[in-house]
């Protein structure tokens, strides 16, 4: 499989950051959801939420790297049996992903930042605050950060929905273009 | 208006001097000071346990309230003090926000706590307690301040002043918080440290 798009094709880096941001996201929500339940003297009570800060750091460099990439090279047309309609659907949903994600991403940045404390990412390295002490930021950052996640998973999840019904009511190629199966191979066979 | 005004405070100025004038009225003279948080010249300050290892301190940075001090009787004196919840601040935003949240203040729903005294035992020596009702959390309960009188007299600007400090603790149990912070953190103390301009 090659590295590069093509104008029918996704290359093997786009289709990678694709996955990788999906299965982040997806696992960022959960351990999100769950480490704010823990209390004091749960093993994880400061493991799980360094981990969600690390991953999530390393999540807005994937995702700057995907956008660039996105700019840089070709990117795949629409098949031609989807709908006008579909296409216009899957641009708007595609630029709210990318833009929701950036959002939770920053928002949960202004939380651990909030009274100028940095931001370590697994031992490694440290982001520093920029924006702190703004009135109530870590409350509010928090709840916006809430919010946030839990409409991009929604929409991410309607995105999967739609991927589906491509897949098993319009019996196209879109989710197999994504999952790098060859142009020409069929439903049901292994590659 | 300002006539008015004038008159109202012509009027309640004979009225407290015939006051004093009666017979067989001691000529106490209960003070009234007001609590200078404008020059943050008094702390609302809390500290807990942190594992039973050491001392966990935080403060509330927006307060208000008033006194009143009679120098004959001391006993007779009285405290109020209004606190804003939110205003939480214990050098750690991601702690005030779990502390401002549902699991501690929840001050979203419970924005002020307030004590109002009831009972001053004064004695001679220049402490005392005051008993009062204290609300947090929307839960009122009797709480009990052991307080000193640090001092008092003139400032350098024209004013004169009188600071005490108080303290006190309890379970946060009894305000509903539950929390499991272990068995060495179950009861907070309160340090209240006051300075009142005389009004």
């Amino acid at each position: 499989m090659r590295i590069t798009n093509t104008r029918d094709s996704y290359g093997l880096l786009a289709i990678l950051l694709h996955w990788l941001v999906a299965a982040a996201v997806v696992g960022l929500f959960a351990l999100g959801l769950w480490m704010v339940e823990l209390t004091y003297y749960d093993t994880w009570y400061r493991t799980a939420p360094a981990i969600h800060k690390s991953v999530g750091v390393l999540l807005f460099g994937v995702v700057v790297v995907r956008l660039a990439w996105r700019q840089l090279g070709p990117r795949p047309a629409p098949l031609d049996s989807h709908r006008p309609f579909e296409r216009r659907a899957a641009a708007v949903t595609h630029a709210l992903l990318y833009a929701l994600l950036i959002a939770v991403m920053l928002t949960g940045y202004l939380i651990s930042t909030a009274d100028g404390r940095p931001i370590d990412v697994f031992g490694l390295f440290q982001v520093p605050a920029i924006i702190s002490g703004l009135p109530n930021q870590a409350d509010i950052a928090g709840k916006v950060h809430l919010y946030l996640a839990v409409t991009l998973v929604s929409i991410a999840g309607l995105h999967a929905l739609a991927a589906l019904k491509h897949h098993l009511l319009d019996h196209d190629r879109t989710l197999l273009r994504m999952l790098g199966r060859h142009p020409a191979a069929k439903i049901g066979t292994d590659a | 208006m300002y006539r008015q005004h004038t008159f109202k405070a012509l009027s309640l100025a004979s009225v407290i001097g015939a006051i004093g004038l009666l017979p067989g009225t001691a000529a106490a003279e209960v003070e009234q000071y007001v609590i200078d948080t404008k020059g943050a010249h008094a702390f609302v300050q809390f500290r807990i346990k942190h594992l039973g290892y050491s001392w966990l301190y935080g403060r509330f940075n927006e307060f208000g309230g008033a006194f009143s001090y009679d120098t004959e009787d001391p006993s007779n004196s009285t405290i109020e003090v209004d606190i804003q919840t939110a205003s939480l601040d214990s050098n750690h935003a991601e702690r005030d926000k779990h502390l401002r949240g549902e699991d501690f203040l929840e001050v979203d729903k419970y924005p002020e706590a307030s004590f109002k005294s009831t009972k001053v035992d004064w004695a001679d020596d220049g402490t005392g307690t005051v008993t009062g009702d204290f609300t947090l959390r929307g839960v009122t309960k009797p709480v009990t301040i052991a307080v000193e009188e640090i001092g008092a007299g003139p400032d350098p600007w024209g004013g004169y002043r009188r600071g005490f400090q108080g303290e006190t603790s309890f379970p946060l149990k009894d305000f509903g918080i539950d929390y499991d912070l272990g068995p060495a953190s179950t009861d907070v103390e309160i340090i209240l440290s006051v300075e009142g301009i005389r009004q």
